[in-house]
């Protein structure tokens, strides 16, 4: 209201209207008109009020937090799939690595609303490209980021479940030496050397030579 | 979708669901409806992560999912709902209720439900079964038929729920239908929407009640895998598998609203009033809806028959209450001509707001605004001089407060012209005070109040991670050195590992978190009213 005079005028302070109707009466000091936008944290004139804490607050605060780390802990948080390394060694490719999310625990209810979500391709991991069966059947047992085995697997392979795992562990005797995939050097080929000399407080009156 | 809601509920998405999940949740908040690839080709994730993710907030209800726009045969198209990702927030409040109401079970089932999303109710009574024998001392251990009975009750007061059953989406989902658990209870969509309402709180009829909790003893393997295979029995010979539970929130809100009702009259008038308010609210709590206007008509009678047994008061005193109350306006209402009373939630929830945007307006501007405030909320439309006049306020200072009002835009100028031209001269300026759009723009005020809160405690917990990390570190430490039996020197060595400043460092921190934290807490509180009367408004 205060700007139409800018449009209008000549001489100062004409204002299409009355001011003393809006209530500004003649020659007063009206504040100085604002040249930049409001600061961040303007200053507070009034105090706020104090925090109300009584025990059932404290009782609250505890349950929030409370709350918060078993969130952390429960399938439900999903982590990104990739942790952050300073460095990239070639030993990643076939050292196993933590697994990353604990969503192994959890398996949404097939029968309720899952089924339902058309499209929904079941969890496979994205590097899942093994072309063996021989692996298949080792990464179904050793495969870090299973959600969901597929539905025909399971109806199928109930009865034959026992009798496979029979074979595995078998297998797995016998596999000590390649583990994850099909690589001709043992495991101890990828040591990165970082266990190396931890031995070092024990005996040594024994001269090494 | 405001900006500050969405703003908010990607915070408590982060905190709660991890970064993944809250990149989908804003990009789907902001997005509307839309199907798998577009939210993965967007967000840039890989597929498995967005399904993951979108199953989370499934599961917790924070989205939804139904056929795409192009009719049946497009892909699925998912919908995530603000509202109830802000309900996140007011989980202690529901776990302090439960706690109130049904005592220590009764929490943990809620606490449990919450945590879950939803659960069967087997399952349920096994975990808070074993949560609460792990606390309890050794050698006792709790029953499920305890836990079953404080389920059953909390299902019976409504505030458990069934899972809605999920609507049949075309013809290419009947064909699983088959596959799903042959539950007695589900019905198809076509049955008639009473039908799932009255099946909607009604326990299934198989569930393992025999049984105990089982103490977690580290010490004893063998004992742990008999249990563990006693336990995959227990689940699969209970017979509720499909049946899932979920937290009520509308009556736990209903529950809220009743207390704010009571607890305003009581600080009216007096203790017996509100005790009175009290037994009325709960001889209607089954029987009306909750967003009725009124509760349902009781006459004198019954509320003297219903008063609790240790507040003795006598007949004509109880009159004579029931005629102050009706005088309030947040007390009980008598319609003309008929011997009843009822309690009027809308315009209990008109002055509870009002109550409380007086007080932010006092709190911010002073004690002379906020009767400015007031004076414009009850006299609806008043000139400059007539404001002057009635707070009794000098002009000059009159003037500066509702300037200062007017550009928080609490208070607003309607023009009324004395002439078709809208001349200034000729045109009154009145102000008045708009109820609901300023009970709006509090509550965007607030969303972003406890958004700011997250994200300063986030980056006080940022700033010393370093520190925060060292000192549970030397707990760790501590803790395994206790364990295996260490000397107290040992001890004071570890524990002077962390210098004295660092110490006074983190407690000012532990000190600053907890402030914020319940600070968010009483935010929710103000957040909470403010939301019931725009919603009660919105229904009307």
């Amino acid at each position: 209201m205060v700007g139409l005079g800018h449009s209008r005028g000549r001489g100062k302070g004409y204002m299409s209207f009355s001011i003393e109707a809006v209530g500004i009466g003649k020659g007063e000091n009206l504040p100085p008109s604002i040249l930049q936008p409001t600061p961040l944290f303007p200053p507070v004139e009034h105090k706020p009020v104090p925090l109300v804490m009584g025990e059932e607050g404290e009782y609250m605060l505890a349950l929030k937090q409370e709350f918060r780390g078993n969130m952390k802990n429960l399938p439900f948080y999903v982590r990104p799939a990739i942790s952050k390394k300073d460095v990239e060694r070639y030993s990643d490719k076939y050292q196993n690595s933590e697994p990353s999310d604990n969503t192994i625990e959890w398996n949404p209810d097939r029968g309720s609303w899952f089924s339902l979500m058309i499209g929904f391709c079941p969890f496979l991991s994205v590097t899942d490209t093994s072309l063996s069966t021989r692996v298949d059947k080792e990464e179904i047992i050793h495969n870090l980021e299973v959600g969901i085995t597929l539905e025909e697997e399971v109806t199928s392979d109930e009865e034959e479940g026992e009798k496979k795992k029979q074979e595995e562990e078998q297998q797995d005797g016998e596999d000590e030496y390649d583990e994850e995939e099909e690589t001709d050097y043992i495991m101890s080929y990828f040591d990165n050397g970082e266990e190396f000399g931890g031995d070092s407080d024990d005996n040594m009156d024994e001269a090494v030579y | 979708m405001t900006a500050q809601e969405v703003r908010l509920c990607g915070l408590l998405l982060q905190e709660h669901f991890g970064e993944v999940v809250e990149r989908i949740g804003t990009h789907l908040l902001r997005g509307g409806a839309q199907n798998l690839r577009t939210i993965a080709n967007e967000t840039n994730t890989p597929l498995d992560l967005v399904k993951k993710s979108l199953c989370v907030l499934v599961q917790h209800g924070a989205c939804d999912f139904g056929s795409g726009r192009r009719g049946p045969g497009s892909p699925v198209e998912y919908r995530a709902s603000c509202e109830r990702v802000l309900r996140v927030l007011r989980y202690p409040r529901y776990i302090y209720t439960a706690k109130t109401l049904y005592g220590d079970t009764g929490e943990l089932i809620v606490e449990e439900v919450l945590q879950r999303g939803h659960m069967t109710m087997s399952n349920t009574v096994k975990t808070v079964a074993d949560r609460l024998t792990h606390n309890m001392e050794e050698g006792r251990s709790m029953e499920y038929s305890e836990v079953v009975s404080a389920f059953s009750k909390l299902v019976e007061t409504h505030f458990l729920q069934r899972c809605p059953p999920v609507a049949e989406m075309g013809t290419a989902a009947t064909s699983t239908t088959p596959a799903t658990p042959s539950t007695p209870a589900a019905p198809a969509s076509t049955a008639p929407p009473t039908a799932e309402i009255n099946i909607c709180y009604t326990l299934a009829c198989c569930v393992c009640v025999a049984g105990r909790g089982k103490r977690r003893r580290s010490s004893d393997d063998s004992e742990e895998q008999r249990g563990g295979k006693k336990a995959k029995m227990d689940s699969e010979s209970c017979g509720d598998e499909g049946i899932y539970w979920l937290v009520n929130f509308e009556r736990f809100h209903q529950h809220f609203r009743d207390q704010a009702i009571i607890s305003a009259v009581a600080s009216k008038l007096d203790q017996t009033s509100s005790e009175i308010v009290r037994t009325m609210l709960r001889m209607s709590e089954v029987t009306t809806t909750q967003t009725a206007a009124y509760t349902q008509p009781l006459s004198a009678n019954e509320i003297f028959r219903s008063l609790p047994p240790n507040y003795s008061i006598s007949r004509p005193i109880l009159d004579q209450y029931l005629s102050l109350l009706v005088d309030d306006p947040v007390g009980a209402d008598s319609p003309p001509h008929i011997p009843t009373l009822t309690i009027g939630r809308s315009i209990a929830e008109l002055t509870l707001d009002q109550a409380t945007l007086e007080s932010v307006v006092q709190e911010r501007f002073g004690s002379r605004s906020a009767r400015i405030f007031r004076l414009l909320l009850r006299k609806r439309h008043l000139e400059q001089k007539q404001v002057e006049d009635f707070a009794m306020i000098p002009a000059k200072e009159a003037k500066d407060m509702l300037y200062t009002l007017l550009s928080e835009n609490l208070v607003q100028l309607q023009e009324i012209p004395k002439t078709p031209d809208h001349a200034p001269s000729r045109t009154f300026y009145l102000y008045t005070v708009n109820q609901l759009p300023t009970a709006r723009l509090l509550l965007q005020h607030c969303y972003k109040t406890v958004a700011n809160l997250i994200e300063r405690r986030l980056f006080e917990t940022k700033e010393n991670k370093r520190l925060l990390e060292k000192s549970q570190r030397i707990e760790a430490i501590l803790a395994s050195l206790q364990a295996s039996g260490a000397e107290p020197e040992q001890l004071t060595e570890v524990e002077e590992m962390i210098t004295a400043p660092e110490r006074q460092q983190l407690e000012a921190l532990r000190h600053h978190i907890n402030k914020l934290d319940s600070t968010e807490n009483q935010v929710d509180e103000t957040v909470f009213l403010l939301e019931s009367y725009i919603f009660s408004t919105k229904t009307k």
